[in-house]
Formats: C-alpha cells, sequence, structure tokens
C-alpha cells in the first residue's frame, strides 16, 4: 500500500491515448492479407484469432497498433479485441526473441527430464520463464504438453518439434539458435522466425520450397505399431542426434518388467 | 468380457490393427498421391452412391464412437441435426488435441491428413453442410503446413469445392489455427473460439446440433472419428464390427508414453489390454516397475498394476473406474513421485481454467495452494482431507468437464496412493529423487 499508482504503473491522470495507425505502406499490404483471412469465415469476427496471429507477425507481438488494426477491420472496439487477445497464451504481449524456445514441463515430460532441461536452460542463458536473452536472439518458456508425450521430453522452437531431448542436447540447440548456426527439427521442415511463424498461423501457407515434405512421413516413435503388426522388431530407441550419445536399444526379453 | 479368441494370442501381427496408421511409414504418405495408392477417396465414391441419410444409418450401425474422449457415437451426433430447417449447417473438427498425455491426432495429421478430410467431406455431405472447419491447436506448426497443403491438394483434385465427383455436393474447407488455449477442445469453447471470441464453454442446451457455430446446427467431431469414416464406408460397416466389442467395436490409435521401452502409437481393435501392448512392446524401461497409469489422459482417474488386465475399450475402462478418454496411455515407473505428478497436473488445470465458473477457477487455485505444500513437506494430515473436499466440491459442479478432469487426479491418486501422500507429509518433504526418473537416468553417459 505504500507504492504510489505512478511507481506501480498505473496513470490516474490523462486516459492513455489511441495507439498510433500502421504508416500506410504497412497497413495497405496487411489489410490486403487481412481481406483474404476474412473471406475465409462465413462471419467475419470469426477472423479475429488468425488477424492476431497476422499483427504478431508484422512486429513479433500484439502491440496496441496491431490490435487497432484488427478492430477497425472487424468492426469491433478495440477493448473486444484486447478481451480475446489476452485470453490466448500464443500472443505475446511485449517484444520478445527470434526463437521462441518452449520447454515441455506438464507431467509427463517434466518426469521424463523436462525440468532439468528447463532448469539448466534457465542457467546456462541467464534468463527466466518468459524472458529473453539480452543479443533478442531466444526466448525462454516453459510450455504445457504439446501432443508429442512418446517424443518426450519434448523442447519446441517456434512451434517446431525437438523430441527426446537432453540438457546437453537443449544446451546445444540454444547455442546454434544464438550463433545462427541452421538448426533442423526432429519433426518438421527448417526452422524460420517467429515472424514467419505467426504468418503461417494466421492461415498463410509456407511457401518454401520443399517445406511441406521435409521431416519425412512421420515420427519414429509414430511408426512402432507398425512395425511391429508388419513382424518386425521395435525400432531403436530414438535420440536426437545432437545428443551424440549411443543409442539405447531396447532389447527383447525385457518383457517381464512390467509390475508383476 | 471384451477378451476374444484372438486377442489371447500374443503375437502382435494377430493384436494390432494398423488401418489410419497403415501407410505412414511410405515416402510422402501424406500426399494426396500416396493416399489415393492406398484407396484413398474410394468411401467417398461410395458414399455419394448412397442418400445422405443413408450415409448417416451405416455410419451409426457401424457403432462408430467418438474418439475424443466421452465415446458419444458419431453417426448419432449427425442424425442430431435438423434437416429441412433452411438454415446453414456445419462441421467443425476438433483438432485442438491438448490433453495432457494424449498424441493421437498430430501424427494422424502429420502423417495421413487426407483420411480427415475424406471424412469430412462425408460427413458433410451426410449432415447436408456446405462449410467444415478444422480448429488445429496453434502450437503445431508442422501439422498446419501438411494440411495447408493437403486442403489444396483435394481443391485441385475435386474432392473440395463446388460440385465434388459430380455429386451435386458443395463443399469449402476452411483450416483455423487456435492460440493457445486448452479449454477450447472442450466443444462449446471451442465454437466461441471459432466465433473469434474467448475460449468460455456456453451453456446446455441448445447442444450445438441445434444451435452450434453462429447458432446453426453443428456437428463437432474428433480428428480421429471422422478420420475413421472412409475406412468403414469403403471396408463395410462388418468388417468395423469384427474388431472390438459389441459397443466398443473397431479400431483406434493407443499412444503409449512415459518410461516404457517403446513409447509410440499402437493402433488396435478396441479392448487390448496394457499387459499386452507392453508384452509386445518390451515392457517397461529395463529394471523399472509399472507404478501408476492413465488410460486416457489426465483427466481419467489413474490406474495403478492391478489394472493391466483392464480392457481398454468404453465399458472396460468404466467398470474399472476411469474412463477411456483419449487412450493415452500415460505409464510411470516404481522411481516417480505420485505427489509430484498430480501436483503438476494440477497446476495445468488451474492455468487453464477459463475463469467463467467459480468452482474451478477458485478450486483449482487452492487445490495448487495445498499440493504444493504437501509436496515441500509442508502440509498437514487435514490437508487431504481438505484435498479431497475441494475436489469434490469442483466435481459434477463446474460449468464444463475440465473441472472434472481437475479432480479426477486427485480422487484417484488419494484412493491408490494415499500412503506416499502421508509420507510427504511425517517424512517433512519428498522421498523420491527426480533425476532417477528422467529418461537419461539409466545412461550415465548423458552429460544431465
Amino acid at each position: 500500500m505504500t507504492t504510489s499508482s505512478s511507481e506501480r504503473g498505473v496513470s490516474l491522470g490523462m486516459p492513455e491515448l489511441p495507439a498510433p495507425a500502421y504508416p500506410d505502406d504497412v497497413r495497405a499490404r496487411l489489410e490486403a492479407d487481412a481481406r483474404d483471412v476474412i473471406a475465409r469465415y462465413p462471419d467475419s469476427r470469426s477472423a479475429l484469432l488468425p488477424l492476431l496471429h497476422l499483427v504478431q507477425s508484422e512486429e513479433g507481438h500484439v502491440t496496441r497498433t496491431g490490435m487497432r488494426f484488427c478492430a477497425d477491420m472487424l468492426d469491433l472496439t478495440t477493448a473486444e479485441v484486447t478481451a480475446v487477445a489476452t485470453f490466448y497464451t500464443m500472443y505475446r504481449r511485449r517484444p520478445s526473441g527470434d526463437y521462441q524456445v518452449g520447454v515441455c514441463t506438464n507431467t509427463l515430460c517434466a518426469v521424463m527430464g523436462g525440468d532439468a532441461i528447463f532448469e539448466t536452460l534457465q542457467e546456462h542463458l541467464g534468463v527466466g520463464n518468459g524472458e529473453t536473452t539480452d543479443d533478442g536472439k531466444v526466448t525462454l518458456e516453459h510450455i504445457e504438453c504439446n501432443a508429442a508425450c512418446d517424443f518426450a521430453p519434448v523442447v519446441m522452437v517456434n512451434w517446431e518439434f525437438f523430441d527426446n531431448q537432453t540438457p546437453g542436447s537443449a544446451k546445444h540447440l540454444v547455442d546454434d539458435l544464438r550463433a545462427g548456426r541452421p538448426v533442423q527439427p526432429t519433426r518438421g521442415a527448417r526452422l524460420c522466425t517467429f515472424k514467419e511463424t505467426a504468418r503461417m498461423l494466421a492461415g498463410f501457407p509456407d511457401e518454401r520450397p520443399g517445406a511441406v515434405e521435409e521431416g519425412g512421413s512421420a515420427g519414429p516413435a509414430s511408426l512402432v505399431g507398425l512395425r511391429l503388426a508388419r513382424g518386425e522388431a521395435a525400432p531403436a530407441r530414438v535420440v536426437h542426434p545432437r545428443a551424440q550419445e549411443p543409442q539405447d536399444t531396447p532389447s527383447a526379453g525385457q518383457a517381464e518388467e512390467e509390475g508383476e | 468380457m471384451t477378451v476374444t479368441p484372438e486377442l489371447k494370442d500374443t503375437s502382435p501381427e494377430k493384436l494390432l490393427a494398423p488401418v489410419l496408421s497403415a501407410f505412414w511409414d511410405e515416402d510422402r504418405s501424406w500426399s494426396m498421391d500416396v493416399y489415393r495408392r492406398h484407396e484413398g477417396y474410394e468411401g467417398l465414391r461410395k458414399a455419394l452412391a448412397m442418400s445422405p441419410d443413408d450415409v448417416i444409418a451405416y455410419v451409426k450401425d457401424s457403432g462408430l464412437r467418438g474418439r475424443g474422449g466421452a465415446g458419444f457415437p458419431t453417426g448419432m451426433k449427425w442424425q442430431f441435426i435438423p434437416q429441412g430447417d433452411g438454415k446453414p449447417h456445419y462441421l467443425v473438427v476438433n483438432a485442438d488435441e491438448s490433453e495432457p498425455g494424449t498424441c493421437k491426432d498430430i501424427p494422424l495429421l502429420f502423417a495421413n491428413p487426407h483420411s480427415l478430410i475424406e471424412g469430412m467431406v462425408i460427413a458433410c455431405y451426410a449432415i447436408r453442410s456446405s462449410h467444415a472447419f478444422i480448429y488445429l491447436r496453434g502450437e503445431v506448426v508442422p501439422v498446419l503446413r501438411r494440411l495447408h497443403e493437403a486442403v489444396r491438394e483435394a481443391y485441385a483434385a475435386g474432392y473440395l469445392g463446388e460440385n465434388i465427383l459430380g455429386s451435386g455436393l458443395n463443399l469449402h474447407l476452411t483450416v483455423h489455427a487456435g492460440a493457445g488455449a486448452y479449454i477450447c477442445g472442450e466443444e462449446t469453447a471451442l465454437l466461441d473460439s471459432l466465433e473469434g471470441r474467448r475460449g468460455q464453454p456456453r451453456l446446455r442446451p441448445p447442444f450445438p446440433a441445434v444451435e452450434g457455430l453462429y447458432a446453426c446446427p453443428t456437428v463437432v467431431n474428433n480428428v480421429e472419428s471422422i478420420a475413421s469414416v472412409p475406412a468403414i464406408l469403403k471396408n463395410g460397416k462388418d468388417w468395423f464390427r469384427s474388431m472390438g466389442s459389441e459397443k466398443s467395436p473397431g479400431f483406434t490409435l493407443y499412444s503409449l508414453s512415459g518410461h516404457v521401452a517403446t513409447p509410440g502409437q499402437y493402433e488396435a481393435p478396441l479392448g487390448i489390454t496394457l499387459r499386452q501392448l507392453l508384452d509386445m512392446s518390451g515392457g517397461m524401461r529395463s529394471g523399472h516397475r509399472l507404478k501408476f497409469w492413465t488410460p486416457g489422459g489426465s483427466s481419467t482417474p489413474m490406474f495403478t498394476d492391478e489394472h493391466l488386465d483392464v480392457p481398454l475399450d468404453y465399458e472396460g475402462v468404466g467398470a474399472a473406474g476411469s474412463m477411456l478418454g483419449t487412450k493415452a496411455l500415460q505409464c510411470f515407473d516404481e522411481t516417480t513421485c505420485v505427489v509430484r505428478a498430480v501436483t503438476r497436473w494440477t497446476e495445468f488445470y488451474a492455468h487453464e481454467s477459463c475463469g467463467k465458473c467459480t468452482p474451478c477457477r477458485e478450486g483449482t487455485y487452492w487445490l495448487v495452494q495445498l499440493l504444493r505444500d504437501i509436496e515441500a513437506g509442508k502440509g498437514t494430515m487435514s490437508d487431504l482431507d481438505k484435498l479431497a473436499d475441494i475436489a469434490d466440491n469442483i466435481n459434477g459442479k463446474s460449468f464444463c468437464a475440465l473441472g472434472d478432469g481437475a479432480a479426477s487426479p486427485i480422487f484417484s491418486s488419494l484412493k491408490y496412493f494415499r500412503g506416499e501422500y502421508e509420507q510427504h507429509i511425517t517424512g517433512r518433504g519428498c522421498p523420491f529423487d527426480p533425476a532417477k526418473s528422467t529418461a537419461w537416468a539409466d545412461r550415465p553417459e548423458v552429460n544431465a
């Protein structure tokens, strides 16, 4: 109760001025994209989530200018847009890095090593949850279950999968990202920047030649049942090549361990 | 009760039944060419030769039930759509796979997106819809990329667009990426989100079949449910019913994860057991024992090694006190602290509670406070009753199923592992070493 309102960042004086508009050329370009998005829906308001992804692809986070743009395009109030933008975790509300590194710390990944990976990266990068390295390259976050539990522990970079990680492989990964070395996800295409990812989320397909087929048809864990059904032996447990450790191949005859 | 003679044979060739996953290992399995080589879009041709009502009846007769958790009969959902009402009808596919432990729809869409698109065209023909949506969670860009491409291919080949295969059916398909909110997997919250609002569940009735998207009749189906439809049309309902049991017919994807030797996707007739899956796949990791597991994600009450022979179908799991859910078989061995596991799940529910109703918003908050104290050795014995009491005040009293899901791990872990909670309290701390649970715990060469 001892801090003044200005110290808490609350202004009791003049209300905040309306957000500045985009420069004319940016606005013209975004408007064309926005009309494309709106045309996909029977009701224009349905375009709000994609449009928030679109403005995020312009500036790397959702700014007041971006929200004003969405409101203008959809004939909503900025309050209505803000209410939606603040509900969803994928919309960033402050400037962040080119690469969002998300470590899954939901129960299964956490237990399998996600907690250790997240601690290691915080120490290694010197940043906490949601913070960005000084060079503006990496924003570290812990994330919830990303539907890849059979590849645990999982790290996502700009929402691309880096499966079967260890603290060591995750350190290599962020070092490579910061040094600008090429980094290949374990499933899916070459990494692009956070802004380029946001544009795909707005509904604009990846235009890079070959991107769709990169990463193969399915990850190794996705195929184990199929291989067994064909009478083939279970494949070796897959470890990300960055880990550079011998592969731990489960041999036959471990079947009796399951809790009798 | 559902163990058929074939299932007593322990060979994986007999026990497993890859249908949706049958060609995931082929080069470009996600493409139209490969899909068609495997008789893709043949189910659609058969459907278009029938009347829409007959397609609904056929899917209903097949016995296909929802694969997203609740197990509601798919054909019945379609039948609820009022016909001749003059309103637009919509199909919305729930691809917001976010339930902790669940990882089946994402690999399915990555490797075989056309099975979903074909199923959607069939469903839209049946319910007389000319606009369908895929609501994909935003955090899976590799899948989004392939869905964009698959939809483009389907338009180019005439499976989407105007007058599909000369049938007079017009259908537009929109791929919509979400923005990070577990609650949007709840079907009415998903509809609000798709309308450009905060994802909060709606009061029912009216049900989506009457007033769904834009207050028009809407079917909301899980990815795997719709993707299973083309195979049923193509191979016949009797073929489908030859697998599984009378009330739980067909095949499904089981996702094995955690401290097992071979985590991954196993497509099998409904009713297989965890023991059979572990026996064929190398069991738990070497030198360890199963301690607890979930049959269908964190929202389904956990099981222990007593439940290895429970048939994994809707009735079998229900009779054993849990739910088949999403068939996310998360297995934890004896190195895992159950209090830590439940605390983390509860933190998830508290984070993802949309805030609309008090029992869930406040209840999950207080559960987290109590659990963190207990895990840190600062709890008291009366906290255990308080935990159960708060969970009871959420379960069945919250606005949607998220609250019920939050209560499940609390109730079930107290039921099977109350002694372990007490150990944290009397021993003033957690008796487990988290380093022993990691994937590399038995591989000392890994630099942890």
